[in-house]
């Protein structure tokens, strides 16, 4: 579904992303890994439309990827990823909205009530029910973040991006967060890319793990190489000796 | 003993801290104004409350004896009016201008330079022109306010468009929404509250150009008066005057941060 084809990505003399060679079939559910400005945020904008690649090419389904956000790729970021001038519900119910043409996409009447019950449906597959009167900023991290997970859905993404949705979240949280997102994405039949700081994460919520370093350093010019997938891991035979072999 | 910095008042006290200084001026007026009065009872310089009472009861509560107007009220609402609608005018241009300057960069960059030239015009240096051209009218006081506040309010409103953090457009963007959409339902609500404060911040400045408009071209109106009652040196008319207008104008400021605050209860988080 998506294929990457000798991508490279580099601003001037300073190289961020090479030699990128991967192809990712529908529904599997890939993490990213590295240490921070290893580019797997980047490799996600290339994803998302909004960082252009350099060299190579990038599909999705045949086609290059477009340089502008679209509704088949929907994205969660760490945070400011709801509006904050919206309630709960209106967050959801604008996300159908803006999926009509039209100067403002607000509904009306019946299209305004199925919305409505649409979105109702939605938040409470993801526990904010009982909150959909509440302004984002009301709501604890966890909750926003489930918020915009169930806004990105609204809009019926094949490919979900995360953005390191649960960085900032504590742990205990963080584990319920886990358990909503393998629900959604085996119900919702969708491709996930997920970037994460935390190792663990990835290997106990992807079926496929990537992990992003520079596999060559010229110490006269760091920037001189930039990074690649170093291991393309299908987490189904993780063991702790990949584990190990990552950390190093 | 706490370091200086760190002393509050207690919240009790904290009420009449805050009024002391007022207070303490008034004492001090009385008190030079009635040993000015002592020595000369004719003074125009200071004059008593009692004579202040006396100019604003014959300026509100009685006919002028040449047109039958209540002056004080006819002035008030021909400023009123005149502010009114150049602050109007401003705010919906300003606003319309920052939001398309601040959301789409072709449009910034054809008109952001012509923008920050034209809010540097010192826009007083205008007023003879204005009336060359618009005559002595209402017209060209309100033009006047609309072209002195209207750059300010664009450039703020631009500022705080491109603010918004950038997730949330390309959150629009993934949920299918065009130029129109993002601006009417993410960028455009998010700016009322910074456009009220905006305005707010540009009162002071429609004040400004509304005096200074009428001061030198007008047939009633606040600042018309002061001016014209400053050639009989009438003080007991000029500071009452003055302090209305700094009522008036703590009102709208107080009426415009209530609104905002009701309209917009997401803003406070921020």
């Amino acid at each position: 579904m998506i294929a990457a084809k000798n991508v490279w990505k580099y601003y001037g003399d300073q190289t961020v992303l090479e030699r990128i060679n991967v192809t990712v079939a529908e529904g599997e559910f890939v993490t990213l890994v590295g240490t921070s400005g290893c580019g797997k945020t980047t490799f996600l904008k290339m994803l998302l439309g909004v960082t252009p690649i350099s060299r190579g090419s990038l599909t999705l389904a045949g086609e290059p990827i477009p340089n502008e956000p679209g509704e088949d790729r929907g994205i969660v970021f760490q945070q400011y990823s709801v509006f904050p001038h919206m309630t709960v519900l209106e967050n959801v119910v604008a996300a159908i909205g803006f999926s009509q043409r039209g100067v403002t996409g607000y509904l009306f009447g019946q299209d305004k009530a199925a919305a409505v019950t649409l979105s109702m449906a939605m938040l409470e597959k993801v526990g904010l029910d009982t909150a959909t009167d509440k302004y984002p900023h009301e709501l604890s991290g966890g909750m926003r973040q489930r918020l915009a997970i169930a806004q990105a859905l609204m809009a019926k993404p094949r490919i979900l991006l995360l953005d390191e949705p649960f960085g900032a979240l504590d742990p205990g949280i963080r584990a319920d967060m886990h358990a909503l997102v393998l629900d959604l994405w085996r119900e919702h039949k969708l491709t996930v890319f997920m970037v994460t700081h935390d190792l663990k994460e990835g290997f106990h919520l992807g079926t496929r793990l990537w992990v992003f370093d520079k596999p060559r350093i010229d110490p006269q010019a760091p920037e001189a190489y930039g990074a690649t997938i170093t291991y393309d891991l299908s987490t189904s035979r993780r063991s702790d000796a990949d584990m190990q072999a990552i950390t190093q | 003993m706490k370091r200086f910095v760190n002393l509050t008042p207690p919240s009790a006290g904290k009420w009449l801290l805050g009024l002391a200084p007022f207070v303490v001026l008034i004492i001090v007026y009385v008190l030079a104004s009635q040993a000015r009065l002592e020595i000369n009872p004719a003074d125009k310089l200071l004059p008593s409350f009692g004579s202040m009472k006396d100019a604003m009861v014959r300026m509100a509560f009685e006919p002028s004896k040449r047109t039958g107007d209540y002056l004080f009220w006819t002035d008030t609402f021909s400023s009123l009016k005149r502010l009114g609608t150049g602050i109007a005018i401003a705010a919906v241009l300003g606003l319309l201008i920052g939001i398309l300057t601040g959301a789409i960069p072709l449009l910034s960059a054809a008109f952001s330079p012509l923008l920050t030239a034209l809010s540097l015009i010192p826009c007083l240096a205008l007023l003879p022109v204005l009336f060359i051209v618009l005559g002595l009218g209402e017209l060209s006081k309100v033009v006047l306010i609309a072209i002195g506040v209207t750059p300010f309010i664009a450039r703020d409103v631009q500022r705080r468009a491109r603010e918004i953090p950038v997730e949330q457009l390309i959150k629009a963007q993934t949920l299918g929404a065009n130029t129109a959409q993002i601006i009417v339902r993410v960028l455009l609500p998010q700016l009322m509250p910074k456009l009220i404060n905006a305005v707010r911040l540009s009162l002071g400045a429609g004040w400004l150009f509304l005096i200074a408009a009428e001061a030198i071209a007008s047939t009633d109106g606040l600042g018309y008066r002061i001016f014209l009652v400053r050639r009989y040196l009438s003080m007991e008319v000029i500071i009452p005057y003055v302090v209305w207008i700094t009522v008036l104008a703590f009102l709208f400021d107080y009426l415009l941060r209530r609104i905002s605050q009701r309209l917009y209860p997401w803003e406070l988080a921020e």
